[in-house]
């Protein structure tokens, strides 16, 4: 029964969009991550598996006459046996040291000529801005990174409120976003693709659907993207989203959220200039469709209870024109 | 065992029981719309509403004695700006609330009215931008700063800059420069 | 606890032969160290065993009850996205099951099992302190009630057991359920520092004579060195919860707030400067049971006595050197960060003496496989997959990645069940027989002792694949397309296995507490001294102290058993013996029975938990326990006259 479970979780993931699993790496980092797991599995293997059978064998092997009474000694070579165990744990700690610092100097070992990310960690959302020495060039997105494959990406970290953790385990390890503290991780993707993150450090209600997606792609596109992400928001031409424009405007929305080339500047929420350009809502948990849109707006609380978006009571036509204009921010 | 010695502990945990079990300040409700204590509907954009919004005079505020509900208020206080004009408390463009002077009324309902309706002098009305249930919790908030509320039920320190009392804020004579706003929350 | 037989003077009025003697010194024991009857002797007791076995079985009930919580949050995990509890219950729900197992349930599980026997293992009447033994047990039994009162009135606290600032702090922590965690935590370090201070005077000073260091059992060896672990380490989390979050909190203090120059990461040092001793503390005395369990089923002295005692010092120390690799997640210096995964590999060697010692004994050994000895060979199996992988994570690289996940819940739990619950079920079913005069019954035993072995690798053994597919820890849900939900669904079945076989250890308890095959006093052939006593014990533990000849002073094949005379018997009198070699020192009056340390319990109880509310609880709380300390210390009128004549009767 458990394997079957097991070949259906394999199987599940191969569906999930996106790896997202310190065992399917796809960085240099997570790779050498990798190969320092496999030792250290492989190696406590061996010694349960010795261990284990020497206390089976003790404990279950014939015993003699000469065994127990109240002063048995064991005699020298149970001496020698016990010195030479231990011996040989000592041998095997010195192994995984070097082992793992060599992996920790590689892994710290930044390289140049790398794009820089600022990531800000919000309850319970990922702020991303592409740092551009021009202010208005500045991108700023959310929940998902684009990157180019094979270029390394530093990330620079910090958070608004809690203590968050930004953690991609298929491309490096994870490391803290600490209010006034800054920090930064690097990783690089070598395949294109979808990887899944998590927020890894408790930070309160919604600590469980704090995701994010990097979405590695050919250089190319990842400017092209970059390029889009760098416009404002056009306005609309079709009459129902102009009129969704204004709902938009006119009701609560703008108090939190950002849309350039509106007058909505809020910074609360995530910026939403190109809304309809992400692959998930509310932080890595819903597929961007029309429907998940409609029910995240009207009533966030069902679907993240305690996020900080209030629910919204729209009347039907005015929520149709708001999700036309929404999806016109590509 | 005998049975007859758990009695103290069992009338020691029903003490506290008894104790505790009254106060609502603990519960964390995520979903609910609570009346409001003005006259207008806060949510205008529907014709088709049933009928006007019935004048609840007498709506008291369902989160005066809600420790999360001030708290989230004192979230909404940092993230709708109103440290713009009344600092942390302190006031600067617009009245100090830390103090007991309320030029409008210091009842729940009334600062409901003020936040929805918005007052002479540079206070906006807020109608249609926040829910029934976002307006009380403000309330409740400032409320709080004056200390009208349970103290166990008021926040403790915020995570920024301390909120010093600036009692002549409103003077106009004295020099602006001297008090610096703080930033919000957000760095 | 069955009454001791009433007697009456004419019962004494025998022939005067020695058995007669024997018999009056007997009865005249038996008045002096009996409590009063009923209800106010059960409040106003100072007997270790009473105490004892009262912290015993409150810490197993807060185990039950932290263990329903964790039967609750496998319930919502096993099926991805279900409603069972949201994430406000299911916050509450891991923080108070973390909290209750590491404050209410293990620590204070180690240290009652080492209130009851090692006065029983070295010989002694008492503990040093009887009455501050009383107050310990109170204060910790309030801070208890606290928490999961709170928890049940849907208050509890909701930030983890390690309550991280800023989320822990005033502004994002609104209401009391931080306090009452803060304030928990006192309460039971205040339990944990009087239990810590007990069981170093006794082990110091009322070992039997001739019990020099050198020979004192294991178990005595792993309290002892544990009880300074305690000392050393539980002010760090009493200043941490008390001045530093209730000060945050409470009156305003700004130790974490970065924006006045305050520090999120210190409560992180401070908190972990105690919370890894803490993981010791719980480990050594459960290593001491196994010492004990293996040589009395191996039937031979254990192997290598002076390494396994030096281990656990050695074991003592290294704890304290490793806080900052729960910490490799944030700022810290990577040559900083080395050390610590260099101190943490270097602890594996000690612990790893042990297990060639325990190994070795085995081997030399003639095992006899009953139910203690069973959940040690399931403490060898399971204990050993949490510690590999304790070294695992103290590998910088590999840490980062598992850090906070699911591969960390497998790896604590394998270490804190494997390590602490196998040998504390091994201990029940060793010990049982002497609190409480029954054997255990060995079929149902084995039946727990399977599904036990059998569940707790079916939960956690999955959590290490889990936690490596990327699922972080303390998440209440999570989506369908994570591809997470098979295993967990292995998991929660796993844990009602576990639900199943806590039932059927129940079961054996209740039925075998008044119904179960009578013990005797030896039913091991146990090679300690608390063998020695009667099953259960006398109030007075042993007629005639002991003199100890040997390490396993039981199997000393001399001819004679030499005792201790001329301990006063019409008295509550007690041996007082040197530090290292147990020499007789002098005689000690032991105190009476008294309600005192329950009031002063109470007056502390009151104390930190106004502090919740207002500061101004310290002064009224100061005045309260005033009155209780005054008559604690107040000189008791009896006992002078009876100096009085004593001297009297010397000078005559």
């Amino acid at each position: 029964m458990i394997l079957a479970l097991l070949q259906e979780t394999a199987a599940r993931a191969l569906t999930f969009p996106g790896a997202h699993s310190v065992l399917r790496p796809h960085g240099p980092q997570a790779l050498r991550i990798h190969e320092l797991w496999r030792f250290l599995w492989i190696v406590a293997l061996v010694v349960w598996v010795l261990v284990v059978a020497a206390l089976l064998w003790g404990a279950f092997r014939r015993h003699g006459p000469e065994d127990g009474g109240e002063r048995s000694g064991g005699g020298p070579g149970m001496h020698r046996a016990v010195v030479g165990a231990t011996a040989l744990t000592v041998v095997v700690l010195v192994v995984f040291l070097v082992f793992d610092f060599s992996t920790g100097r590689a892994l710290t070992m930044a390289p140049g000529g790398e794009l820089h990310v600022q990531v800000t960690g919000h309850q319970w959302w990922w702020e991303v801005e592409y740092p551009h020495p021009e202010p208005y060039k500045r991108a700023t997105t959310a929940n998902e990174i684009h990157v180019p494959v094979g270029v390394p990406v530093v990330v620079e970290l910090q958070a608004a409120d809690v203590i968050h953790s930004f953690w991609a385990p298929s491309l490096t390890g994870k490391r803290d976003l600490i209010p006034r503290v800054r920090s930064s991780l690097w990783f690089q993707a070598d395949t294109p693709g979808v990887y899944r993150g998590q927020c890894a450090e408790f930070c309160g209600y919604q600590h469980a659907k704090m995701g994010f997606q990097i979405i590695a792609e050919p250089r190319a596109q990842f400017e092209a993207w970059l390029a889009r992400q760098r416009d404002s928001a056009r306005t609309p031409a079709d009459t129902l989203a102009r009129r969704g424009r204004q709902v938009f405007l006119a009701s609560s929305c703008p108090l939190c959220h950002t849309i350039a080339g509106t007058m909505a500047g809020g910074n609360v929420g995530p910026d939403l200039t190109h809304l309809a350009s992400r692959r998930t809502l509310a932080a890595g948990t819903l597929p961007n469709t029309r429907g998940n849109l409609a029910g995240w707006i009207v009533d966030p609380q069902r679907i993240k209870p305690g996020v900080i978006m209030p629910a919204n009571q729209l009347a039907p036509r005015d929520l149709q024109a708001l999700l036309a204009y929404l999806e016109t921010l590509e | 065992m005998r049975l007859v010695p758990l009695a103290p502990f069992a009338a020691l945990a029903l003490a506290l029981v008894s104790t505790l079990a009254g106060c609502q300040r603990e519960a964390r409700r995520f979903r609910e719309t609570p009346p409001a204590a003005t006259a207008s509907p806060l949510v205008t954009d529907d014709p088709l509403q049933p009928g006007p919004v019935v004048i609840s005079a007498t709506a008291r505020s369902p989160y005066e004695e809600n420790a999360y509900a001030v708290s989230q208020g004192e979230q909404l206080y940092n993230q709708l700006n109103c440290v713009g004009c009344h600092a942390h408390g302190g006031g600067s463009y617009g009245p100090p609330l830390m103090d007991d002077e309320w030029i409008y009324g210091s009842e729940p309902e009334n600062i409901f009215e003020t936040i929805v309706e918005g007052r002479p002098n540079g206070m906006p009305a807020w109608r249609g931008k926040l829910s029934n249930q976002q307006v009380w919790q403000l309330v409740a908030y400032v409320r709080s700063l004056s200390g009208l509320l349970r103290p166990d039920v008021a926040p403790g320190r915020p995570d920024h800059m301390e909120a010093r009392s600036m009692p002549q804020a409103t003077t106009p004579a004295r020099p602006r420069q001297s008090f610096q706003p703080p930033a919000s929350t957000h760095p | 606890m069955s009454e001791p037989p009433i007697d009456r003077p004419r019962d004494v009025l025998a022939p005067d032969s020695a058995a007669a003697a024997e018999e009056r010194e007997r009865l005249e024991l038996e008045r002096s160290w009996r409590g009063r009857p009923g209800f106010w002797g059960w409040l106003t007791t100072t007997d270790h065993k009473r105490i004892g076995l009262r912290y015993i079985i409150t810490a197993f009930v807060f185990f039950l009850l932290a263990g329903l919580n964790a039967a609750l949050m496998r319930l919502q995990l096993a099926r991805p996205e279900s409603h069972i509890v949201g994430p406000d219950r299911y916050d509450q729900l891991f923080t108070t099951h973390g909290t209750a197992m590491m404050f209410l349930f293990a620590v204070p599980m180690v240290i009652a099992l080492g209130l009851y026997f090692v006065p029983l293992m070295i010989g002694a009447r008492n503990v040093a302190f009887p009455r501050l033994n009383a107050y310990g047990y109170y204060t910790y039994l309030i801070g208890g009630i606290l928490l999961f009162v709170q928890l049940y009135l849907n208050s509890g606290p909701d930030t983890g057991w390690f309550a991280y600032v800023p989320l822990s702090g005033p502004q994002f922590s609104p209401g009391k359920r931080v306090d009452t965690w803060a304030q928990m935590v006192t309460f039971t370090e205040i339990a944990g520092l009087v239990g810590a201070v007990e069981i170093i005077v006794t082990v110091f000073k009322n070992r039997a004579p001739g019990m020099s260091l050198n020979r004192m059992p294991l178990f005595v060896w792993t309290e002892l060195v544990t009880a300074f672990m305690i000392l050393f380490s539980l002010p760090w989390v009493a200043t941490g919860s008390t001045i530093l979050l209730a000060g945050d909190r409470l009156v305003g203090t700004h130790f974490f707030n970065p924006a006045e120059g305050g520090d999120a990461l210190l409560w992180q040092h401070v908190f972990w400067f105690f919370g890894h001793p803490e993981v010791y503390i719980v480990f050594l005395p459960a290593l001491g049971i196994v010492s004990e369990v293996v040589q009395s089923f191996a039937r031979r002295e254990v192997f290598g006595y002076p390494a396994i005692v030096l281990s656990t010092i050695a074991t003592g120390f290294l704890a304290f050197g490793l806080w900052v690799h729960h910490m490799f997640a944030t700022t810290v210096p990577q040559l900083g960060a080395s050390f610590f995964t260099a101190a943490s590999a270097m602890i594996t060697i000690p612990t790893g003496v042990q297990f060639f010692c325990w190994i070795a004994t085995i081997w030399t050994g003639r095992p006899r496989f009953r139910v203690p000895f069973l959940f040690i060979l399931g403490f060898f199996a399971t204990f050993l997959i949490g510690g590999l992988s304790g070294v695992m994570i103290a590998s910088v690289p590999f840490d980062i990645q598992v850090h906070d996940s699911f591969f960390i819940v497998a790896h604590l739990h394998y270490v804190l069940l494997g390590g602490m619950v196998f040998p504390m079920f091994a201990g029940f079913y060793y010990w049982f027989p002497k609190a409480t005069g029954r054997m255990l019954d060995e079929g149902l035993g084995r039946l727990h002792f399977a599904l036990w072995f059998i569940g707790v690798n079916l939960t956690f053994f999955p959590m290490h694949y889990l936690g490596l597919e990327g699922m972080p820890r303390r998440v209440y849900t999570y989506l369908a397309a994570t591809g997470w939900g098979p295993l967990n669904l292995v998991a929660s079945l796993g844990a009602a296995t576990i639900a199943a076989s806590v039932v059927a250890f129940l079961v054996n308890a209740a039925r075998c507490w008044r119904g179960g095959r009578l013990a005797g006093a030896d039913p091991w052939d146990g090679p300690s001294l608390e063998w020695l006593a009667a099953s259960p014990p006398r109030p007075y533990n042993f007629q005639h102290i002991p003199v100890v000849q040997g390490r396993a002073a039981l199997w000393e094949r001399s001819p004679d058993r030499p005792v201790v005379t001329g301990l006063r018997t019409d008295m509550r009198e007690v041996l007082v013996t040197t530090l290292l070699d147990a020499a007789p020192d002098s005689r000690h009056r032991h105190p009476e029975d008294t309600i005192v340390p329950f009031v002063a319990a109470l007056a502390t109880g009151v104390l930190f938990i106004t502090l919740m509310f207002t500061p101004w609880a310290v002064v009224v709380g100061s005045v309260c326990l005033f009155v209780p300390l005054i008559l604690w210390g107040w000189p008791d009128r009896r006992e002078h006259t009876l100096e009085l004549r004593e001297s009297e009767e010397r000078a005559a």
